[in-house]
């Protein structure tokens, strides 16, 4: 199998660069990464146009973000890359823990059936960059990507948000309604704005590096604690497509990251991982941990997501999929306000509600990155003692934390969400993201509960559905319905008695739920989902 | 301040003298290294047959010395 070649992204000259005024955009998105990409998607679904500025002419180099979870697939869905990302992907959801030379103990993370999408998939960063951007060009009217374009600086006036770009034929200024920084954790854009991170660095280093070699590891993710092979505190082992599979060496807090980088020193360390195979080390990096994130992700017409706003450890999988669902909290907000649907109050949603996301990212990757950096004798007595009591008594196991992996996020509770006045019972509360079924359609073909929502605010009603306001798509389940609950796994999931009302989110999280809702109950939950403060 | 949880009035009957010793026993002929981690491995396991939060919170609060906890701690 061929090593992954990225195709090369040509600089076109923007009209700027020859003194035409080029187009005021509504939305700027600095960063061609996953996250910026999926925000053009996201907005050109709704209906929006935006200009992608990034330094590069390719895709990621080295595999970067690799494991993509359930709610990023559905997610990933709705922007019309799922299945090629999936079909692409190596799909997992065991894990296994080992302590020196024995194994602790294995893990399931999707031990039920009926959801279309797996926990997880590992596919390289390079490859989900290149379907976003195939996707994106999927909407020639409403995304432009503008590749070698640099950005050095940025700022806002009352008015509009501005970068300033350099490109190999010039420099010039982009005004737009909004900027969304997706430009990583060394935005530029961030230190235009002169803000800075708050939170805790860790001192530890690790090697993470993507080597090819020619056998079949199953599909599990493999984690040891004090490998018998290596000289550092832990290891992980993950596959990848194109026979690539990921291995992070922990080296402690002395290593140089310099010397650590150098071929002579990583070859010996794979070696000894993976014993006289043949293999090839594809992409080397050094690094050390941070769990870190803006005080606030919203600058009036500037707003950050993904790396730029916050950053994680990566024992979790919480970076890329923490960046992914900004985007889907995001998007739908900006294109209500900008459409005139919603009030500018309404981004303010998205900075409460994913200020909340990475807070739980970051606590959850701090836990796992303390427990596997012991700062002292008696941290690492417990950390030992966690493990060897897991191979006995099974309650230990669940201490044992190679990191959490990344759960879609509850926003149970925050402003946009009616609160609940039904008995329902289930999880499906207000703020909740919805759960997938298996459904079948009015032609009697089989499908997934979550195709069938997203993209605008849906009523879905068990049962009859009276009517519903504008804005607002109805979708009804059961007897003469849009869908049927063959397995009857939705009813379940969603505690659907008949009449049983949800006002479900753009971004598939229930607003409200109703036994027997009035019209005008459905507004008013829809009017306090837009932002509307007298709702 | 909600009521206290713990349990911090004498609950172990006509057991207690049996049951220091029995811990001291315990400990006998170990290392400094293996009695801190008999002693770990049996905070680990009471800890999780009290399974209550409230309880463990103050069994820590009314263990640890005065000193303020770094605010960082996560």
């Amino acid at each position: 199998m061929p090593r992954y070649r990225s195709p090369v992204f040509p600089f076109v000259r923007p009209p700027e660069l020859d003194g035409r005024a080029g187009r005021r955009w509504p939305v700027a998105i600095v960063g061609a990464g996953p996250v910026g990409l999926a925000a053009a998607i996201d907005l050109a679904l709704a209906g929006i146009a935006s200009v992608v500025i990034d330094e590069s002419n390719v895709v990621s180099t080295g595999s970067r973000a690799i494991c993509w979870s359930k709610r990023t697939l559905e997610i990933f869905d709705r922007l019309g890359v799922g299945d090629r990302m999936v079909a692409k992907g190596v799909t997992w959801k065991v894990g296994r823990l080992f302590h020196r030379d024995r194994e602790v103990y294995a893990f399931d993370l999707l031990p039920e059936p009926g959801h279309k999408r797996p926990a997880f998939i590992n596919l390289q960063q390079y490859y989900v960059e290149e379907y976003l951007i195939d996707r994106a060009r999927d909407f020639p009217d409403l995304i432009e990507l503008r590749f070698m374009s640099r950005v050095t600086d940025a700022g806002q006036d009352p008015d509009c948000a501005w970068v300033d770009v350099e490109t190999p034929e010039g420099k010039y200024r982009l005004a737009a309604d909004y900027v969304i920084a997706c430009d990583g954790v060394r935005s530029t854009v961030r230190r235009s704005l002169g803000l800075d991170f708050i939170g805790r660095a860790f001192e530890e280093r690790f090697l993470i590096t993507d080597v090819e070699m020619a056998v079949e590891f199953p599909s599990e993710r493999w984690f040891w604690f004090e490998p018998p092979f290596h000289d550092g505190q832990s290891a992980l082992l993950h596959k990848q497509p194109d026979n690539i599979y990921r291995i992070d060496l922990q080296l402690g807090s002395g290593a140089d990251p310099e010397e650590e980088r150098r071929p002579e020193r990583v070859i010996p360390r794979i070696r000894a991982m993976v014993g006289e195979r043949p293999f090839e080390v594809d992409w080397i990096s050094v690094y050390s941990f941070q769990c870190r994130r803006l005080a606030r992700f919203v600058h009036d017409r500037v707003i950050f997501a993904g790396d730029s706003a916050h950053i994680v450890s990566p024992f979790g999988a919480r970076g890329g999929n923490g960046g992914i669902q900004d985007v889907d909290n995001l998007c739908w907000k900006l294109a209500t306000v900008l459409k005139g649907e919603g009030p500018p109050a309404l981004l303010e949603t998205y900075n409460t509600e994913r200020v909340h996301g990475a807070d739980e990212n970051i606590l959850n990757s701090a836990r796992a990155t303390s427990f596997m950096t012991p700062k002292s004798r008696m941290e690492h007595l417990f950390r030992d003692e966690v493990l060897a009591l897991a191979s006995t008594h099974p309650f230990a196991r669940q201490l044992v934390n190679s990191g959490r992996l990344s759960r879609p996020c509850s926003l149970a509770g925050f402003s946009l969400g009616t609160a609940e006045t039904s008995d329902l019972g289930g999880t499906m509360v207000p703020g909740a993201p919805c759960l997938d079924a298996p459904v079948r359609g009015a032609n009697g073909e089989d499908g997934w509960l979550l195709d069938h929502l997203g993209g605008s605010f849906i009523a879905l009603g068990f049962g009859a559905l009276a009517s519903t306001p504008p804005g607002v798509r109805g979708l009804t389940v059961g007897g003469s319905g849009d869908l049927q609950d063959p397995q009857g796994l939705l009813a379940a999931r969603y505690d659907g008695a008949p009449s049983v009302v949800y006002l479900i989110r753009p971004d598939q999280h229930v607003a409200a739920r109703f036994r027997e809702p009035t019209v005008a109950e459905i507004s008013r939950a829809l009017a306090r989902a837009q932002g509307s403060s007298n709702a | 301040m909600t009521d206290p949880t713990l349990t911090t009035t004498w609950n172990l009957g006509t057991d207690g003298d049996d049951l220091y010793a029995r811990l001291m026993a315990a400990h006998e002929g170990l290392t400094d290294d293996e009695s801190a981690r008999l002693n770990v491995r049996l905070v680990l396991l009471l800890m999780n047959h009290i399974g209550d939060r409230a309880v463990l919170e103050e069994a820590i609060a009314a263990a640890r010395p005065s000193r303020p906890e770094p605010t960082n701690a996560t």
